[in-house]
């Protein structure tokens, strides 16, 4: 491994500024089969030759083999290639829609991104509508493009929303936290009571339950489980579970 | 240059609280001894077309004073803020876009600038934006007896005979900006210079302290 330094950071908690030295190959082995492992940069580390820097606060994770990224706690949402986002349609221009996603440019999304549209069948589609879509242009030189629809041109969960449910927002770290697989956050709400829930990665959430109470208890839940502790939380959903419903 | 013989390097008690807003993608509030300041990040945001620049964040520093509005005193602090973030800062990576640090005095009781320097790194950081490195901002004064005294209160200011503020970089301590006040000899700006250098190493391990605690509940 390239990055035993690195390696013995991961769990802890690093600054802007920090630095690492990559060891660079000069030769390239001819007779070895196998390539060296090389560290992949994630969020908030880049490359500048053979130094690896750290320029966002936060704790260093680790993925076998060699990923390496920092988790940090964020509230603006950059836009990100592939990422799945709650956007709010804000405007209807022509044959695109434009979409707040609460980056820093508003996104476009084509009508014909859209399960089963076609030129003469549009989509039903309001100004102030959402929609749960997906970034298929991405970077900090083009404007975000959005499509309804994955590459074999099914929905798979992406559209417009029905009636009903709330949007709210929580922080960016919180979203990852739900979102990762085997995440304790998601079980113990499960346990709590059903609920439909869409988590964007721009930082929005929609729950719709059986209730207009027991959707607002889920939100509550949610946005206040972003300042707790495990334990902290454990406490209160055993409270919720156990006390007015 | 000459290490100075400052082994004693005396700053106030200072503190600090970030993401205390909700609002803002970023903010911290900065306390040294009684001089207290909040900060407050938006962006990357949209832009005025007319303060659009293609290749780089446009990065914009506001100073609200406890009283009034601001003067010209506070748009020349705003100059010196906003050329030490844009150092530090990757604007490169948001081009079209830009940022705003609101900085609003709680209390003055000397250090001012510097206050201002801690606060607005702390709110970069913790509004999660790219930064090369941190920076920090140390005020030192040369009273009439030519001691140096870092971190001045209101009343040593005052007396002083010279007033300077410098921005550190973390990474090699290097200076990134300088703000002096009244008349000192090139030594003595060399001495101030090393001084805080030197408390700059306190202010950094206390940053790292403070992130670390705020990180402490989902490690």
């Amino acid at each position: 491994m390239q990055v035993p330094e690195l390696l013995q950071r991961v769990g802890q908690v690093l600054l802007p500024g920090d630095e690492f030295r990559l060891d660079q190959e000069d030769n390239i082995s001819l007779t070895e089969v196998s390539r060296p492992s090389r560290a992949v940069c994630g969020p908030g580390l880049r490359r500048s030759g053979a130094r690896l820097l750290v320029c966002k606060s936060g704790v260093l994770r680790h993925k076998a083999p060699n990923v390496f990224w920092i988790d940090s706690q964020q509230k603006r949402y950059v836009p990100a290639k592939g990422e799945t986002v709650i956007g709010i349609v804000t405007a209807k221009a022509g044959d695109i829609f434009k979409v707040d996603v609460g980056g820093s440019e508003q996104a476009s999304l084509s009508y014909l991104a859209f399960e089963g549209a076609t030129k003469r069948n549009r989509p039903n589609v309001q100004v102030g509508d959402l929609v749960f879509a997906q970034f298929v242009v991405a970077n900090k030189d083009m404007e975000p493009e959005l499509v309804c629809m994955d590459s074999s041109g099914r929905a798979n969960g992406m559209g417009v929303f029905g009636s009903g449910g709330l949007l709210f927002t929580v922080s960016l770290g919180l979203v990852r936290r739900l979102l990762s697989p085997l995440s304790e956050l998601r079980s113990d709400l499960e346990q709590l009571f059903p609920c439909e829930l869409v988590v964007g990665m721009n930082g929005r959430l929609w729950v719709r339950s059986c209730s207009v109470q027991q959707t607002l208890i889920v939100a509550n839940l949610l946005q206040s489980s972003d300042s707790m502790t495990a334990p902290q939380r454990k406490e209160l959903f055993r409270k919720v579970q156990q006390g007015a419903l | 240059m000459e290490v100075c013989e400052s082994s004693k390097v005396s700053l106030r008690e200072f503190g600090c609280e970030q993401n205390l807003l909700s609002r803002p993608d970023g903010s911290a509030s900065f306390v040294q001894g009684d001089t207290s300041v909040m900060a407050g990040v938006y962006g990357p945001a949209e832009v005025k077309v007319s303060k659009e620049i293609y290749d780089r964040a446009t990065l914009e520093v506001l100073i609200q004073p406890k009283v009034g509005l601001p003067t010209v005193r506070e748009r020349s602090q705003e100059q010196c803020i906003r050329e030490t973030c844009e150092a530090s800062l990757l604007l490169s990576l948001h081009p079209r876009s830009s940022l705003t640090l609101v900085l609003q005095v709680l209390h003055d009781d000397g250090s001012l600038l510097s206050c201002f320097l801690n606060a607005a790194c702390m709110a970069l950081m913790d509004a999660g934006l790219p930064m090369s490195c941190l920076f920090c901002g140390v005020t030192c004064a040369i009273n009439t007896d030519g001691q140096i005294i870092t971190d001045p209160t209101a009343a040593q200011e005052k007396e002083s005979r010279a007033l300077m503020t410098f921005a550190i970089d973390c990474a090699k301590r290097r200076v990134l900006m300088s703000s002096t006040k009244g008349s000192f000899s090139v030594h003595e700006l060399q001495q101030c210079i090393a001084v805080s250098q030197k408390a700059s190493e306190k202010i950094f391990q206390f940053y790292r302290d403070s992130v670390r605690r705020r990180y402490s509940k989902n490690l």
